[in-house]
């Protein structure tokens, strides 16, 4: 998973040529790093067919903001540079993740 | 395939960690069952300056996560999966995940308490759109924003003062009268001397609203009804704690809050079964009074499963029918009627088996059978497993009886 800041992220996001998940996180969000090992794994699952990022919002957070994302643990999906699903809160399970990724995979 | 241990945890909060470390010391093979990582809602705490020898400075990750490590040394299984169901009466404890099924001998649950939601409109749907209920988790969002926080308990005033490191301002939504709060006084007199919270008296949260995120929030008055719109852009709700008892509604004796009910030694209405930390029925949460309970409920799962092991093996499933007499040991007449019914047995030692209880001691007996002192001593016999005969007042023609 590629860790990007506010400095490379529309270049790795937004320019893409593929889908993105982008997973924002905090080092103090304990929900975000309970996730984090799970979204590794299926980061290296679906790597062919998707892109997979990481956010630490602390010292991104403007980016964050910009993007709606006002709690963690936050997953956002971008094709062509515009967001097009997401899953946000306290409750989103690792199945939930791996539902929505199914969802957006290249064929 | 499932697996068997001595002794299941089912949380893995200060509570069921404390319940781990206590049960693979006493030798139990115990595992503790968490969806996610251990720790549980202290985890998400900032400050804990109350656990005692460990004061100003130390966080919830860290302690807990020491406790963790602590567990984990000790020979404690972690096994993350999410429980689903239980089936609790039995012998053995049938718990099923969604990875798979475990089996144990005895059940400690710990599964924690969880925030109130307000239910008012708006929550559900912007629930991460500015509405919290962890400021450890969520605060750096809301720097040189505007926040409001919900709530006047302890856990309320020490997050909105958390909150103030990063936020622009921070609205306190109290239902009280004015300069009064549910919180503890040092943490109330640290809010009230911060510039940066302000207070709004008498008041609820009526509605949550925004499209996509916060923009605001309607509070009403109670006392003169007057509603009035709060320009904010995040929502923190601390408005107390509801029981993770869904699972054991049903099956195992909860108050009318959902919190399980429990005896001193944790001990459920199931033999077998003991709940300990936030999810039981108890007069302070705090990760003190959690860990505490999580060591007394090992300890009684552990007494439990060695006496109903023996009980078991010497009673239950014995094939001569058994002979059990339950005594006090510091009642001198009542040993005599024990040392009688000793010679008595040995008379017939291809009839019966003689089993002898310290009733005042054995919990399992105690329990099961409704023992109390004052009925003691008494004899049991045991035929099959079954009770076929009690014997209130010991003497020799009563034991004669029991020949036939």
């Amino acid at each position: 998973m590629l860790e990007v800041t506010k400095e490379n992220f529309a270049q790795e996001v937004l320019e893409s040529d593929q889908v993105v998940m982008v997973d924002w996180w905090g080092p103090k969000c304990e929900h975000c790093l309970e996730l984090m090992p799970d979204i590794e794994k299926l980061a290296e699952k679906y790597k062919d067919k998707m892109k997979f990022c990481s956010v630490n919002v602390s010292g991104n957070r403007r980016l964050a903001i910009s993007y709606k994302v006002l709690g963690l643990p936050a997953i956002l999906f971008f094709r062509n540079g515009e967001k097009i699903d997401e899953l946000s809160g306290q409750d989103i399970t690792i199945e939930d993740i791996e539902s929505k990724i199914q969802q957006y995979l290249e064929k | 395939m499932a697996e068997n241990y001595d002794l299941l945890v089912l949380g893995g909060g200060p509570a069921g960690l404390a319940a781990g470390i206590y049960g693979a010391r006493a030798k139990l093979k115990t595992a503790i069952i968490e969806k996610g990582r251990p720790g549980g809602q202290a985890a998400t705490t900032g400050e804990l300056i109350n656990y005692p020898g460990f004061g100003p400075g130390t966080t919830g990750p860290e302690l807990t996560q020491a406790m963790a490590e602590h567990a984990k040394a000790f020979g404690v299984e972690f096994i993350k999966d999410t429980v689903i169901g239980l089936k609790l009466d039995g012998n053995i404890k049938i718990i099923s995940g969604k990875k798979g099924e475990y089996y144990a001998k005895a059940v400690i649950i710990a599964l924690g308490a969880e925030p109130r939601l307000l239910n008012v409109p708006g929550e559900g749907k912007l629930r991460g759109k500015g509405v919290s209920y962890c400021a450890t988790c969520d605060a750096d969002l809301f720097e040189e924003l505007d926040v409001a926080v919900v709530g006047s308990g302890d856990a309320a005033v020490e997050e909105a003062e958390y909150l103030t490191r990063f936020a622009n301002s921070v609205t306190m939504i109290v239902i009280h009268d004015e300069g009064h709060v549910d919180a503890n006084p040092v943490s109330a007199e640290r809010a009230f001397k911060s510039e940066k919270i302000k207070w709004v008296w008498n008041s609820t949260v009526k509605t949550i609203n925004g499209d996509e995120i916060v923009d605001s929030i309607t509070v009403k008055n109670i006392k003169t009804g007057e509603e009035s719109d709060l320009a904010v852009d995040g929502v923190f709700i601390y408005v107390g704690t509801v029981p993770k008892t869904d699972l054991v509604r049903g099956i195992l004796e909860l108050n009318p809050q959902g919190y399980i009910l429990t005896d001193d030694k944790m001990r459920t209405n199931i033999e077998g079964v003991y709940a300990a930390g936030d999810v039981r029925d108890k007069y302070l949460r705090q990760v003190v009074t959690a860990v505490a309970d999580g060591s007394i409920a090992a300890v009684a799962a552990q007494k439990y499963i060695q006496e109903r092991e023996l009980w078991e093996k010497e009673v239950i499933n014995s094939p001569k029918p058994v002979v059990v007499v339950y005594y006090n040991p510091i009642d001198m007449q009542g040993t005599e009627k024990t040392g009688m019914v000793d010679q008595f047995v040995k008379k017939y030692p291809e009839k019966f088996n003689l089993v002898k209880v310290d009733a005042t001691r054995n919990e399992l007996v105690k329990a099961r059978y409704n023992i109390s002192e004052e009925d003691l001593p008494f004899i049991h016999v045991f035929i099959g497993g079954e009770i076929a005969a009690t014997i209130n007042e010991i003497s020799e023609d009563c034991l004669r009886e029991i020949l036939k």
